[in-house]
């Protein structure tokens, strides 16, 4: 097969039809989507949704049914051989000998690879230096997760999967492990994360695929999934009692469009546009009103996932 | 299959092993146990030689302490917590992981059998022949004790491979002419005891020391089926996850 030099370098992750059933049950159902490299990718979803069927599809665990998946441009299943050494895996349960020591288990991963990173040092990045002679059955729930993610990384992998790389964990190590996808991005690593947690696909992710009874929902950047939905507001906070029909006058809205939802807290039905903030500063200052907080929401990657996902309830 | 890798792997399983003492009460304890305790007390008395008729039954108590309990229930337990399911997706291979298996195994066994031979001398053995033999019987039974550990572990619930690896031990340890000569079974027993894999092996293992040109045929034959078939059906049935 020739290569032109002038084609776009392959996907990191293609997805095609994909389809895996269990028994009755179709975890996967005919899902198609392309990660790119070097991008942070989330796949979203409910429980059972498919997420966790597609990653260890993707890692090579199961072999599609139906449809056909390429990592790094290979086949996971055929070509496994070639591709395991460019990738790193978080699974869901550990999968760490609770007999064994994080610092044993980095260097044993290590011996695995041909170029692997240093053991101490990944140990050092996830925060568990401290840890590094306690037995692994004796390490906190977080503190697993942290040594899980450093033997995803042991072997410099350009791909990364991290299955629900944040659960269990406190916010401290969870802000650590955050920092250090932000750096494997920075590095041109891809990493493709399944997530429950609204606030760190947003935060992290580059572009989020939402995915419900294993057909792709939605897949967009965080912004874009979010601007998707209407629902704008505006919210200041000023003395109660306002004359809300003459603020909308003023401010060129519908009555209905201002609502005084607690005493002195304003809700505009509009997103916060620089001559609507204007016209509401003008407003106050005739008024002599003080204005003590003034903010613009706009939908939730919650919100967004809940409407998408959640008419099953 | 990096060399490397597989070195590595098989260190630290053996440091595992080490580390786990109910896996070194029955690869150690229980074998040099009934070694002291049945040449000291007389149940053996009408033996001609209690300790040479003891040491070979120990032998092939120890590979099937290794082999089958220790192997299968640390290789149940990585199961159960997804380790091999997590070493799937490394460049360590199936075939590296399985030849550190056997590393771990073979080490485990020649200190086995150094300290075994040690304390049978001490207790006033002495072996002249069939050493090569011997060898090459143990080798043959622990392909059986392993594919048996390895089948359970592949196919039982952690917690059932357990308790059915520790049973089939003790099993086989009453019917495997280890402790006492397989003649004060009843009969029923002592067919029974034949075609499983612990007398086969015993038996054949004392007879190359007493007489390296003595190899029972019936013996020997049952202990390579054992070999081949169990762990046939280990590839056949093992499950990689739980």
């Amino acid at each position: 097969m020739s290569r032109d030099v002038t084609a776009p370098p392959v996907p990191a992750i293609e997805v095609d039809g994909l389809v895996q059933r269990y028994g009755p049950t179709t975890a996967v159902d005919g899902l198609s989507l392309e990660v790119r490299r070097g991008e942070v990718f989330g796949l979203l979803g409910p429980n059972g949704a498919g997420k966790t069927t597609t990653v260890e599809t993707l890692e090579g665990y199961r072999t599609p049914q139906e449809g056909h998946v390429r990592v790094l441009g290979l086949d996971p299943v055929a070509e496994g051989v070639a591709l395991r050494p460019r990738i790193g895996v978080m699974l869901q349960e550990g999968g760490i000998y609770p007999g064994v020591r994080p610092l044993e288990a980095l260097e044993l991963f290590a011996s695995y690879y041909d170029d692997p990173d240093d053991p101490e040092r990944l140990l050092d990045l996830v925060g568990l230096d401290g840890a590094r002679r306690t037995l692994v059955r004796r390490l906190s729930g977080g503190q697993r997760q942290r040594l899980s993610l450093a033997l995803a990384l042991i072997g410099r992998p350009e791909l990364v999967f991290l299955d629900e790389p944040t659960a269990g964990m406190d916010p401290h190590a969870r802000s650590t492990t955050w920092r250090l996808v932000r750096g494997l991005r920075d590095e041109g690593v891809t990493v493709v994360l399944t997530t429950h947690a609204m606030d760190e696909a947003e935060h992290l992710c580059d572009r989020i695929a939402i995915i419900d009874r294993g057909r792709l929902v939605t897949l967009g950047t965080p912004a874009e999934l979010t601007r998707a939905g209407a629902g704008d507001e505006t919210r200041f906070t000023a003395p109660p009692g306002i004359d809300r029909s003459e603020l909308a006058g003023r401010l060129h809205l519908s009555a209905g469009a201002v609502r005084e939802e607690r005493p002195g807290e304003y809700v505009l039905a509009v997103a916060a546009r620089p001559d609507l903030i204007v016209d509401l500063a003008v407003y106050l200052r005739d008024h002599d009103l003080p204005l003590t907080e003034l903010r613009t929401t706009r939908h939730t990657l919650e919100e967004v996932f809940l409407r998408l996902t959640g008419d099953r309830a | 299959m990096k060399l490397r890798a597989v070195l590595s792997q098989a260190r630290v399983e053996l440091r595992l092993t080490v580390r786990r003492g109910e896996s070194l009460l029955v690869t150690v304890g229980i074998p040099v146990g009934i070694l002291v305790f049945f040449s000291k007390i007389d149940t053996l008395s009408d033996v001609a030689d209690p300790v040479a008729f003891l040491v070979p039954g120990i032998l092939a108590l120890a590979v099937m302490s290794t082999a089958m309990v220790s192997l299968g229930i640390a290789t149940g337990y990585e199961r159960h917590y997804g380790v091999l399911k997590r070493l799937g997706s490394t460049p360590l291979s199936r075939a590296g992981l399985l030849s550190a298996k056997t590393l771990n195994v073979l080490a485990i066994e020649a200190a086995q059998v150094f300290l075994i031979v040690v304390i049978g001398v001490a207790l006033g053995w002495s072996f002249t022949a069939g050493i090569l033999p011997a060898v090459g019987l143990l080798l043959l039974g622990t392909l059986a004790f392993a594919g048996l550990g390895m089948l359970l572990a592949g196919t039982l619930r952690a917690e059932a491979n357990l308790a059915v690896a520790n049973g089939l031990f003790l099993v086989l340890l009453f019917l495997g002419g280890i402790a006492y000569p397989l003649d004060r079974l009843p009969g029923v027993l002592q067919a029974v005891a034949k075609v499983l894999p612990a007398a086969p092996l015993a038996e054949t293992v004392r007879a190359v020391l007493d007489h390296p040109a003595h190899l029972p045929g019936g013996y020997l034959a049952a202990l390579i089926a054992w070999a081949v078939l169990a762990p046939l059906a280990a590839v056949a049935w093992f499950r990689w996850e739980e």
